[in-house]
């Protein structure tokens, strides 16, 4: 399956594409797995590379005129654009919202970008106008530029939105995913897998006939309320495309520690349960919007979790495992029946199995 | 949830495993022939559990690892045409080809799209009437019924733009295939329970007396495996060779009438290539004469199409049960589910995939490329 | 082979060719085809396989098997491995 790539005879002295198995973008490299991670690497990380981008964390954290600074950036092209529980107008704030708040920001001003496709109805854009508003505001921030094209007919699957924001970050804050240590707790902020299930029951050819909403929320409040509790929160991320799984396998890539979950203790409603076992996917992986993880020191881990029960966006929140120095880079899960596995990035895209 | 969750329990699984270790006195080599039962064993991590007396293999239980090449680069072609829309289940997107795989296609611009259901590419078919709709129909006698029913209901609905291209295996005919060869080591089998579910077990009785191999009809859930296992064990250790039925909650012996019926109705019995094994007598399913109108293979032209396989990949081992996945050279290196040289690491259910991402047998990150 | 599971059946659409019903999994809801149970009722569970039911769920088997988990457990309690 080698696909060697043409070599451009104009580019002159221009670096060669780095070498890929793929001559051509799959939908799977944008499936927040492995493949995501490599194209960032190899593409984008290759020549952008720089100590701010490094990371790799949800935003960038800077220091720009004396104020310490968040600033993020997150695209949807989610389809349906309307579904259980939002749209994508609600979900490109939060996203936004979320990433700065996870970098222990207050969110403050956003930029909207929208890739509207020629004929989509007006109403439809106005709904989803409206969504923003509500949110943005639901989220204490405020829209403050955009952009506006409009794309032909066939190019656009009816509206793309990009959102990017900027948030300040109080002194003494330092999250990032390279802070995890062993011995810290993992905490999960309520029941993972809603969101990817949500939009796959409106998805044609996975309908359910029963509703289940999407939990796109905006998490800043929640993030403000656990760092109330701990200052010193080693790691908070959204997992987002990729589920609990492959937002766990950064972490702990980028720390060099090990994970060690308790299959029982993450929380996961029955429905969701149910629609995964009918399509043979593993929840692990799958989408969540309104959820954060909090790795945080074992003393605090209690404070922190008594401090998020208090939420609405966080009264299910669970600790559901601990980082351990063994197998650094490698998260592995005790499954309900005491054996041990590995819980693996995700390669490619998580399908649907009949088998 | 009900009916799975108690068939997940810890105390049973426990004492399953103990029964075994406290049975077993010599030796055992027992082949599933499921993947479905291979996820569930390697995730749930059920050989450590089991004493070193007992050998488990995994036979070719996955439909989608045993698709021949030649059908999968048929499929491509296919999806490939203007005015198709190609429908499959999920597990066969991502199974390579001689040079790609069906997502590929869709990636290049063909219309390849997932249905969970037959039925619904049925309903694809009704809503495009300019397109032609062609559903892949892969799998073992469980899935059959249901890939029967489309195209009954496409007949019955008058539909002109519907076929199905139909790779179905048989599951009997392989264990008699496995068990007849100078090289089986197999001495006890776990039969598939779904695959049971719609066939009944009397076609293993035979199996069971030639062979004089025990054989337990098995589900699916960990605390299912495990006593199907303690009970081909109990069998081996008193001499017995019958067989039995742990999935009585689902399995009765004649299986479900009304579903084999349909499959009378619209299938024929063939022989078909295995891909890894070769050609199994009367392994296989094709469509009726009546139905010929709805055969994908007659309908479009796709004959002349020859495979290449991956000279690196030992699929056909691995899926005979004679290795084990981490015994393969190119194993967690040049073959991974990122660029899988075979179906084994591509399907969720194959061997290789299963080992790969349940981790257990990965090889260092030193050896793998970056 | 194959991904098949449990579900608890709602309603049924008599008078549907082919026999379809709704069933239900853990609260979530599918429309299934019920052609092969025709036997089935409202109430019991069904064994679900790509939006086709391919067995009931005989709860008297399911139950003798679940006593059969009891049983070995309470062996493995006595037993010196215990």
């Amino acid at each position: 399956m080698e696909n060697t790539p043409p070599i451009d005879p104009l580019a002159g002295l221009a670096c060669p594409i780095p070498h890929s198995e793929y001559s051509t973008v799959l939908l799977a490299h944008g499936g927040g797995g492995k493949l995501t991670q490599q194209l960032i690497q190899k593409m984008f990380v290759s020549q952008f590379d720089n100590a701010l981008l490094a990371p790799l964390h949800d935003g960038a954290v800077f220091t720009a005129g004396g104020a310490r600074l968040a600033f993020s950036t997150d695209t949807y092209v989610v389809h349906p654009i309307f579904f259980p529980g939002g749209d994508i107008g609600e979900l490109a704030v939060n996203g936004t919202v979320n990433d700065l708040a996870m970098c222990g920001a207050v969110p403050q001003y956003l930029s909207s970008a929208f890739i509207i496709e020629e004929g989509l109805p007006m109403g439809e854009l106005w709904r989803v106008v409206l969504s923003m508003k509500s949110a943005a505001r639901a989220a204490g921030v405020t829209l403050v530029t955009g952009d506006t094209k409009v794309v032909d007919r066939g190019k656009g699957d009816r509206l793309f939105i990009n959102t990017s924001g900027i948030g300040v970050i109080a002194p003494g804050i330092d999250i990032n995913p390279r802070n995890a240590r062993p011995g810290d707790a993992i905490i999960l902020s309520g029941p993972i897998a809603v969101h990817g299930i949500a939009i796959m029951s409106v998805r044609e050819g996975l309908e359910f006939d029963t509703q289940i909403a999407s939990d796109t929320a905006p998490l800043h409040d929640l993030a403000a309320r656990i760092l109330r509790a701990d200052p010193g929160v080693h790691v908070m991320r959204d997992p987002t495309r990729g589920g609990i799984a492959s937002a766990l396998n950064e972490i702990a890539g980028s720390s060099r520690t090990g994970m060690a979950l308790v299959e029982e203790a993450i929380p996961l409603t029955e429905d969701v349960r149910g629609a995964c076992e009918i399509l043979g996917l593993d929840p692990l992986y799958v989408a969540s919007e309104g959820k954060m993880l909090a790795v945080v020191a074992g003393p605090s881990a209690q404070r922190v979790l008594s401090a998020m029960r208090s939420h609405p966006f966080g009264k299910d929140a669970a600790i559901i495992g601990k980082v351990v120095a063994d197998h650094p880079g490698v998260v592995v899960m005790k499954s309900s029946i005491g054996g041990t596995r590995v819980v693996d990035m995700l390669s490619g895209e998580q399908l649907p199995r009949i088998c | 949830m009900k009916y799975i969750d108690e068939y997940r329990d810890r105390r049973a699984a426990e004492s399953y495993a103990a029964a075994i270790r406290s049975a077993a006195t010599r030796p055992w080599t027992i082949m599933e022939i499921c993947g479905g039962q291979t996820h569930t064993i390697v995730k749930y991590g059920i050989e450590s559990l089991l004493p070193p007396e007992i050998t488990l293999v995994h036979g070719p239980g996955c439909p989608v690892c045993v698709t021949p090449l030649a059908i999968i680069d048929k499929a491509i072609a296919i999806a490939s045409l203007p005015g198709v829309i190609f429908t499959s289940f999920g597990d066969m997107l991502r199974v390579p080809g001689s040079s790609k795989d069906l997502l590929t296609v869709k990636a290049e611009r063909g219309t390849v799209r997932m249905v969970y259901s037959p039925l619904d590419a049925v309903k694809i078919a009704e809503q495009n009437p300019d397109k032609k709709v062609v559903f892949f129909g892969v799998g073992f006698e469980t899935t059959a019924p249901a890939n029967a029913m489309s195209v009954w209901q496409a007949k019955r609905l008058g539909l002109r733009n519907f076929s199905l291209l139909c790779s179905h295996v048989l599951v009997p005919p392989a264990m008699d295939a496995l068990l007849s060869s100078p090289a089986s080591t197999i001495q006890g089998f776990l039969a598939a329970g779904h695959v049971c579910t719609v066939m009944g077990y009397e076609e293993y009785l035979p199996l069971a007396q030639r062979y004089h191999v025990p054989i337990v009809v098995t589900g699916f859930e960990p605390v299912d495996i495990l006593q199907g296992i303690s009970m081909t064990v109990r069998q081996l250790e008193e001499g017995r060779t019958e067989v039995e039925n742990q999935y009585a909650r689902s399995v009765r012996r004649e299986g479900n009438r009304a579903a084999r019926k349909l499959l009378e109705e619209v299938f024929e019995v063939t022989d078909r290539q295995w891909r890894g094994i070769g050609t199994i007598p009367r392994s296989g399913y094709r469509l009726r004469e009546e139905y010929a109108a709805f055969d994908a293979e007659r309908i479009f032209d796709v004959s002349g199409i020859s495979a290449q396989e991956s000279p690196l990949c030992i699929a056909g081992v691995i899926l005979q049960g004679l290795k084990k996945p981490h015994e393969c050279s190119a194993f967690g290196s040049r073959c991974t589910p990122e660029h899988p040289l075979g179906a084994p690491m591509v399907s969720s259910e194959g061997a290789c995939a299963a080992y790969y991402h349940y981790g257990q047998f990965r090889p260092a990150p030193a050896v793998l490329e970056s | 082979m194959c991904l098949a599971i449990p579900g608890k059946v709602l309603q049924i659409e008599r008078g549907t060719t082919p026999l379809m019903g709704e069933v239900s999994f853990g609260g979530i809801q599918k429309r299934i085809c019920l052609e092969w149970i025709p036997e089935v009722t409202v109430g019991q569970y069904v064994i679900v396989h790509v939006g086709f039911a391919i067995s009931t769920v005989d709860e008297k088997e399911a139950l003798e098997t679940l006593k059969l988990f009891e049983e070995i457990g309470q062996a493995d309690e006595e037993s010196p491995e215990g």
